[in-house]
C-alpha cells in the first residue's frame, strides 16, 4: 500500500480554555476524495485550517508526503485551499486571479499563460479570462477559486464548505463537477461539510467528528450501514432507536432483549461499536416494512399509524408501536398498487434482525 | 395651512443659506473694485489677486503651510494605517483601551495640546520651527485617519489574506499586492482629510509657529489691517475653489474603488 498522503497524529489544539480538537489520529490516502463532517463548531475547519497552516496545533504531528509540516508556512506547503467565501481578489480579473499563485512562483511569461488557459478550460470558464471578477456568480466564483488552486497543481486540495453558498439545484450540479474534476485531476481533495447528503454522494471516505474528536471514519456505505454509535447513526441519515438490554453473551452471538420486539440472538458483529456500553437497537427506516394484506414477514408487528408524510416517490411513515412512547419512521416506496394508508388506520409492521445494529 | 413636509423644507433652505451664504460672499467681494467690504458693490476688478502675487511673505505661508500639510498627511497616514491594522488584524492585551487612547486627541481642545507641545518642547530646549508644528498635526490628525482607515481594514475579507499567503505568496507581498489595494480608497481619503485638517488648522500652529507662520496664521495676523481685507477674500476664493476640487477629486476616487471592488456605493458627499 501507498504511503499516506496526510498523516495526523495525536493532534490537539486549545484555543485559551477551548479545546477545538482532541488526540486527532487520522490517515488520509494518496488520491482519495476525503470528508470531514460534523455538525457546526465539531473542529472540522480547524482540522482543515491545521493542514492548510493557518492553524498552529498545540500538541501532536502532522505530515503532507512524508514530510513534517512542523514550522512550515502556509505559502510552503504543498496544499491549496478553496475558501468559503471563496475569497477571489476582487480588484483582479479572472485571469488575473488563476494566475496569482503562479506568479508569486516566479514562473515564465509564457507558462503562466498556457497553464492559466487550461485552468480556466478545466472548469469550464472559456471566455472568461478578461471578466473582471465580482461580476461573477455564485457558481462562477467557485469555478474560478478552484482553478486558481489547481492551476498550481497541489498535493492536496483542501476545500472549506466550497458548496455551502449556492442554491440548491446549483449545489448539486457542483456536486458532480466536483467529483468527476477531482477523478480528472487525481489530486486528493479534502473537503469539510455539514451536510450529510453531499459528504454520502461525494467521498470515497468520511470522518465524521463531534466535540473536537473523530468519531468514525469509514466509506459511505459503511458509515451509513455499520454506523459505530447512536451518534454517528443519528447525523449520517434518519435512524430510530428502540431500548435494549444485553443479557447473555456467547461466542459470536449475543442475546438481547429489545423494546417491542422481544428477546432476540444476534451475531456480534451488529454490536458495530463494540458490545461494551451499548443499551438501544438502531434500524433505519427503510428496512421496516408495512405490509399490505397479501405480504408476510418472518417478524412483525401490529402499529398504528400516527402521522404521514407524502413526497411523491416516496411516504414517510410515523408509527406508534405498543409500548413505545416515541413514534417510528418508515419510509415506503410508492411502487405501483400500493395504497397509501391513513392517520389511525392499523398496519402490520415486517422486521428482521439481520437489519438491528446494537449500539451505545 | 402648512403641511409637515413644508417646514422640513423651509428648515432645510435656511438651514443651507446659512452654511453657504458666508461662502459665496468671499468671491463676491474679492472681485470687488474696492478697498472697504460692503454693499452697494463699485465694480469688477481683478486686483486684488494680482496683490497676492506680489506678497512675499504670504508665498512662505503657503509654502509652509503646503510643506506642513503634505507631511502630516503623509506620517499621520503611515501611522494611521499601522495602527488600523494592527486593531482590524490583532489581538493584544488592552487593545480597547490603547485604541482608546490614541484616539482621544480627537476630542482633546487643541488648546490644551498646543499649550502643552509648546511647554514640553521650550523645556527640553527645541527650537520651535515647522517641525513642531508637524508634530501638534500629526497628533490630531493620527485619530481622524485611524477612524477612517479602521473601517477600511475591518470591510477587507481576512480570507483574501490567506487565499494569497496560500498560494504561496509572501506576507509582505500580499500586503501590496491584495491589501494595498482594496484599502486605497481609504488612504486616499485618510490623506485628503489629515491635508485639510492641517491646512486650515490655526491654534496649534499659531501657538508652535516660531518665526514662520503657516497660511491660517498670516491671515489672522493680516487681519489687523483693514485695507489688506479684500486681498484676503480673494486669498479665501482661491482656497474655496481649491477645497470643493479636492473634495470632488476624493470623491471620484472614493467611486472608482467602490466600483473597482464591487460593492454597491452607500452615501459619499456627492
Amino acid at each position: 500500500m501507498t504511503q499516506p498522503i496526510i498523516q495526523l497524529s495525536g493532534l490537539d489544539k486549545f484555543y485559551g480554555n477551548f479545546q477545538a480538537l482532541s488526540q486527532v489520529d487520522l490517515d488520509i490516502k494518496t488520491g482519495e476524495f476525503f470528508s470531514l463532517l460534523g455538525p457546526s463548531g465539531c473542529g472540522k475547519t480547524t482540522l482543515l485550517r491545521s493542514i492548510a497552516g493557518f492553524e498552529t496545533p498545540s500538541a501532536g504531528t502532522l505530515h503532507i508526503d512524508g514530510q513534517s509540516m512542523d514550522g512550515v508556512p502556509a505559502n510552503k506547503r504543498p496544499t491549496n485551499m478553496v475558501f468559503q467565501s471563496y475569497a477571489i481578489f476582487p480588484h483582479m480579473s479572472v485571469a488575473e486571479n488563476v494566475a496569482y499563485g503562479l506568479k508569486a512562483r516566479k514562473l515564465p511569461k509564457a507558462e503562466i499563460k498556457t497553464r492559466v488557459a487550461e485552468a480556466i478550460a478545466m472548469v469550464g470558464l472559456q471566455g472568461f479570462d478578461a471578466r473582471a471578477s465580482h461580476g461573477l456568480s455564485g457558481g462562477q466564483r467557485q469555478r474560478v477559486a478552484l482553478a486558481r488552486a489547481l492551476v498550481l497543481k497541489p498535493r492536496v486540495l483542501l476545500l472549506d464548505e466550497p458548496l455551502s453558498a449556492l442554491d440548491k439545484k446549483l449545489r448539486e450540479q457542483m456536486q458532480s463537477e466536483l467529483r468527476q474534476l477531482q477523478r480528472a485531476v487525481g489530486i486528493t481533495f479534502v473537503l469539510v461539510t455539514h451536510d450529510q447528503e453531499e459528504a454520502l454522494t461525494m467521498s470515497d471516505r468520511i470522518a465524521v467528528m463531534f466535540d473536537g474528536k473523530i468519531a468514525q471514519v469509514a466509506t459511505p456505505e459503511e458509515l451509513y450501514g455499520k454506523p459505530r454509535s447512536r451518534r454517528v447513526a443519528n447525523f449520517i441519515g434518519m435512524m430510530n432507536f428502540l431500548d435494549a438490554k444485553i443479557l447473555t453473551t456467547s461466542g459470536e452471538r449475543v442475546e438481547v432483549d429489545v423494546q417491542c420486539f422481544g428477546k432476540l440472538t444476534l451475531p456480534l458483529a451488529q454490536a458495530t461499536g463494540g458490545l461494551e456500553g451499548c443499551d438501544a437497537v438502531g434500524v433505519r427506516p427503510e428496512m421496516l416494512t408495512i405490509l399490505t394484506e397479501s405480504q408476510a414477514a418472518d417478524r412483525e408487528i401490529e402499529a398504528v399509524i400516527s402521522e404521514v408524510f407524502y413526497y411523491g416517490d416516496m411516504t414517510y411513515y410515523d408509527v406508534k408501536l405498543p409500548f413505545k412512547e416515541d413514534t417510528v419512521t418508515i419510509t415506503m416506496r410508492n411502487t405501483a398498487g400500493r395504497s397509501i394508508l391513513a392517520v389511525g388506520e392499523k398496519a402490520r409492521v415486517g422486521w428482521s434482525a439481520s437489519s438491528l445494529l446494537l449500539l451505545k | 395651512m402648512l403641511r409637515k413636509g413644508h417646514i422640513f423644507k423651509w428648515y432645510m433652505g435656511v438651514f443651507l443659506v446659512f452654511l453657504y451664504a458666508p461662502a459665496i460672499l468671499l468671491p463676491v467681494f474679492a472681485f470687488n473694485d474696492s478697498s472697504i467690504v460692503s454693499f452697494p458693490l463699485k465694480g469688477f476688478t481683478t486686483k486684488w489677486f494680482a496683490v497676492l502675487q506680489t506678497t512675499e511673505a504670504l508665498h512662505v505661508a503657503v509654502r509652509n503651510s503646503l510643506m506642513i500639510a503634505v507631511t502630516t498627511a503623509l506620517f499621520s497616514t503611515l501611522f494611521g494605517v499601522l495602527a488600523a491594522r494592527a486593531s482590524t488584524r490583532f489581538a493584544f492585551p488592552a487593545r480597547r483601551s490603547i485604541m482608546g487612547f490614541i484616539m482621544l486627541p480627537m476630542v482633546l481642545p487643541e488648546i490644551i495640546i498646543g499649550v502643552s507641545l509648546l511647554v514640553v518642547i521650550i523645556q527640553m530646549g527645541f527650537e520651535l520651527s515647522l517641525w513642531s508644528i508637524i508634530l501638534g498635526h500629526i497628533l490630531i490628525c493620527t485619530p481622524f485617519c485611524i477612524a477612517i482607515l479602521s473601517s477600511a481594514f475591518m470591510n477587507l475579507d481576512q480570507s483574501l489574506e490567506e487565499a494569497s499567503f496560500d498560494l504561496g505568496q509572501t506576507r509582505w507581498n500580499t500586503f501590496w499586492l491584495v491589501i494595498m489595494p482594496l484599502v486605497m480608497p481609504g488612504i486616499v481619503a485618510s490623506l485628503l482629510i489629515a491635508f485639510t485638517i492641517s491646512l486650515d488648522e490655526f491654534i496649534i500652529a499659531f501657538f508652535l509657529a516660531g518665526t514662520e507662520p503657516t497660511l491660517p496664521v498670516y491671515i489672522w495676523g493680516q487681519l489687523r489691517f483693514p485695507q489688506k481685507l479684500p486681498s484676503l477674500m480673494a486669498l479665501g476664493t482661491i482656497l474655496l475653489v481649491l477645497s470643493v476640487s479636492l473634495l470632488l477629486v476624493a470623491d471620484y476616487f472614493r467611486r472608482r474603488g467602490i466600483r473597482k471592488t464591487g460593492i454597491e456605493s452607500k452615501g459619499g458627499f456627492l
